[in-house]
């Protein structure tokens, strides 16, 4: 047992570390530039040297790279304060779908634009009466010649606002039982009866959007998938999904909180000499430790060429509720002004109610705890499905409530 | 990256589990908790003639002289099946403290005898209600007799030796006392787990050599204990995989209102959580095997940290097991008690959950300070 690379890693792992020494922008070079336009200017920066997508083939604008030289280079790039990715969505999830599913036209055509951050991709999964229960979407596609009419509204769509494609699930035929009447589709986000309205979190952020659909053409051509085989295209981009979103930690982890109970008094004294407070800090110490180590454990099945465990499925689901319980605690600690959000007043800039503002996003993005915990029981436990009511009825006879 | 057991170690399990899936069935650990039996001694001297109480043991010494790692893997074996054995008592603590601070005349007298399993050792530290410490320790040793009683001592009727915690003037506090026990007072005490035998040590000027220096005691017990809570936290690891899987095979059997009971979340979202926090446990315990095998300055943090996480999990596969057997679960009749009585028993042996938690952040304190 050890933590050291193989010669070929460690060969791999100093290379990209030369080249993001030599190539990661300086503060100066994205000096007046915004989110987006600092993210595309690091991403072809990566794409001309070869870095970009490192794991997609060559043909796509990728690199060839294995899943563990991916991890490699993630590991050095993340110890470089590098523009945020816009991309995540449509390199981590939409790519993915697209190679297993698209023509090889398409795919020549589209991912090397994905690669090098020229353009960004949304996905058009969720809406007002279809969460948890995905399959249960009512956006609708009619074929019209060579073309499909969408209709309806999909919600949660991150980036929607300034992304070029989007990847979306509709259904195209209401008769049949719910997953056997999707279809899968990608479109040009600028298509027109395309209408985005950005929805305000209890945050304060709008990362999300609601996008409307009134009468969109799309080309049959842009179909993944067989009519009706929407629902397994899908769970191809569901099955990334959760390597792509993290914790939404918001910066608040274990040094944080007991950063800070060692600069706080409970009683008189640093809070750190209080049991409680060591009690419940080394809970979650021993959380992120288990997550850490986990992680590992899945490097080393991918450093031999093997299909990590289900053991990294865990992963979303403690670190959300643990920055939740966390961020919550620190401002226990500082009691009221511990609610201070003005950076200017507030302790550690204001980055507890911040993560505990954000925090509830985390426990139900890229599925909620409870779908976490029905994916855990059933994939890796074993355990049975719940009984459906609504199976092998036809869509458009399922019993429906509130959509909001 | 290699952060996983070796082909040989992973072989070596395979062998554990099917050794024990014959020689360690519930019937035997109902045998123990039945009967008057103190342990499994059939069992005992078959895990001997496999040389699984030589395994750290140096081969000079009449051992096998293997690193941890293979320790960890019988440890969590024999969590599993919740061996009736004293194998932590001897291998993990006795075994320990010889390799730790023991004299040569001491490990040359001891080790080849617990490599082949006829001795028995264990480490006699608790008094009384509450946690240890030094300065309420009460068993003293003037002039090589131990006065004092220990209570209660796992193992403590059986073995033939025990390594003391005894109150020192000086140093620390404390110090270490090598113990034989044949002409002891002692005195079997029942405990919530009768499948593991605890007996009440009472020490009237009974002789005993000192192991390791004097007023040095108490260092050398935390850091025996850190030794020995990664190979406590892999039993419990073990413990936790098996009532998770007792249960679950329980919920996929058992009907209610005409279908699985493992088809109802209220009992998936149970077991899924119970699944998250013996991952959470395993993974530590990798760390802990790691620092354990390999010396490592983390130790006291690896070990704190597998401890914690493993009690937690333990704890919570073992009640939620019994919970999801229902009414049943709760009857001598079921195996459930097995591992709701060992879980208890090994959160609370070498310390508390909140004496483990304590200990992670002073680790975690002592590296922020370095």
């Amino acid at each position: 047992m050890d933590f050291n690379d193989t010669p070929e890693e460690s060969a791999f792992r100093a290379e990209a570390r030369a080249w993001l020494e030599a190539n990661v922008p300086s503060r100066a070079e994205l000096e007046g530039l915004d989110e987006i336009q600092a993210a595309k200017l690091w991403q072809k920066r990566k794409y001309d040297a070869g870095w970009a997508c490192i794991r997609w083939p060559q043909e796509y604008g990728g690199r060839g790279a294995s899943a563990i030289e991916q991890v490699i280079w993630n590991q050095e790039e993340g110890k470089f304060a590098t523009p945020g990715s816009v991309f995540a969505i449509g390199q981590g999830m939409a790519a993915p779908t697209m190679m297993a599913w698209a023509s090889e036209e398409h795919k020549r055509r589209h991912l090397p634009p994905l690669a090098s951050g020229e353009h960004i991709w949304c996905q058009l999964f969720s809406e007002p009466a279809g969460g948890s229960d995905l399959a249960a979407l009512r956006t609708r596609a009619e074929k019209d010649g060579d073309e499909w009419v969408l209709n309806g509204q999909k919600i949660w769509t991150s980036g929607a606002h300034y992304s070029d494609y989007g990847i979306v699930v509709v259904r195209t035929d209401p008769a049949v039982p719910k997953h056997k009447g999707l279809s899968y589709f990608f479109l040009d986000m600028k298509s027109p009866g395309i209408e985005t309205r950005p929805i305000k979190q209890i945050s304060g952020g709008a990362n999300f959007n609601e996008v409307y659909f009134t009468d969109v053409r799309v080309p049959d051509d842009q179909r993944l998938g067989a009519v009706g085989q929407g629902w397994q295209v899908a769970l191809t981009t569901l099955m990334n999904e959760r390597m792509a979103i993290g914790g939404g930690g918001g910066g608040v982890g274990f040094r944080q909180v007991f950063d800070l109970a060692r600069r706080v008094e409970l009683d008189g004294a640093p809070a750190i000499e209080d049991k409680q407070v060591r009690a419940k800090l080394a809970t979650w110490y021993a959380q992120e430790s288990g997550l850490k180590y986990t992680g590992y454990r899945s490097l080393t099945a991918l450093s031999r060429g093997q299909t990590p465990g289900p053991e990294n499925s865990i992963g979303k689901l403690v670190a959300a509720s643990k920055t939740q319980d966390m961020a919550s605690f620190a401002m226990d600690l500082l009691e009221l002004s511990g609610t201070i959000a003005d950076p200017a007043h507030a302790e550690s800039r204001a980055i507890f109610p911040s993560a505990f503002l954000a925090a509830p996003g985390g426990r139900i993005a890229g599925g909620s705890d409870e779908i976490m915990l029905n994916i855990l029981a059933e994939r890796v436990l074993g355990l049975p499905q719940d009984v459906r009511v609504d199976k092998g009825i036809p869509f458009n006879k399922v019993p429906t409530g509130r959509t909001g | 990256m290699n952060f996983d057991f070796s082909d040989e170690q992973n072989l070596l399990r395979e062998q554990a589990q099917a050794f024990l899936q014959e020689h360690c069935r519930p019937a035997a650990v109902r045998a123990v908790l039945d009967g008057d039996a103190a342990y499994d001694a059939a069992l005992w001297e078959k895990m001997a003639e496999l040389g699984w109480m030589a395994t750290v043991i140096p081969e000079q010494h009449g051992g096998i002289g293997l690193a941890h790692l293979e320790l960890c893997v019988l440890a969590e074996e024999l969590g599993r099946v919740v061996a009736p054995v004293p194998f932590s008592s001897s291998a993990y603590l006795a075994t320990e403290a010889l390799l730790l601070a023991g004299s040569a005349a001491q490990r040359e007298r001891w080790l080849p005898k617990l490599a082949t399993g006829a001795a028995i050792g264990t480490f006699a530290l608790a008094e009384r209600a509450g946690q240890t410490r030094p300065e309420r320790l009460t068993t003293t040793a003037v002039d090589g007799k131990l006065r004092g009683v220990k209570l209660p001592v796992a193992d403590g009727d059986i073995a033939d030796f025990a390594v003391v915690v005894a109150k020192a003037e000086h140093g620390d506090g404390a110090s270490l006392h090598l113990a034989e026990l044949a002409d002891a007072n002692r005195q079997r005490v029942a405990t919530l787990d009768p499948t593991r035998s605890h007996a009440r040590i009472a020490f009237e000027d009974h002789p005993a050599e000192p192991l390791g220096a004097a007023g040095e005691g108490w260092a050398l017990a935390q850091t025996l204990l850190d030794r020995a809570a990664v190979l406590f936290a892999w039993e419990q690891v073990g413990g936790a995989a098996a009532a998770l899987e007792m249960a679950k095979e329980y919920a996929l059997g058992r009907y209610a209102f005409g279908r699985p009971i493992a088809s109802y979340q209220a009992i998936k979202h149970k077991l899924a959580q119970a699944y998250v926090k013996n991952t959470l446990a395993r993974s530590n315990c990798y760390y802990g095997a790691w620092a354990l095998s390999t010396n490592a300055a983390e130790l006291p943090l690896a070990a704190a940290t597998a401890r914690v996480s493993a009690c937690q999990a333990y704890y919570y596969a073992s009640k939620e097991n019994i919970q999801t057997h229902g009414g049943m679960g709760f009857t001598w009749e079921f195996d459930c008690q097995f591992h709701y009585r060992r879980a208890k028993l090994l959160s609370v042996n070498i310390g508390s959950e909140a004496t483990w938690q304590d200990r992670l952040i002073r680790a975690v304190e002592a590296q922020a300070a370095a």
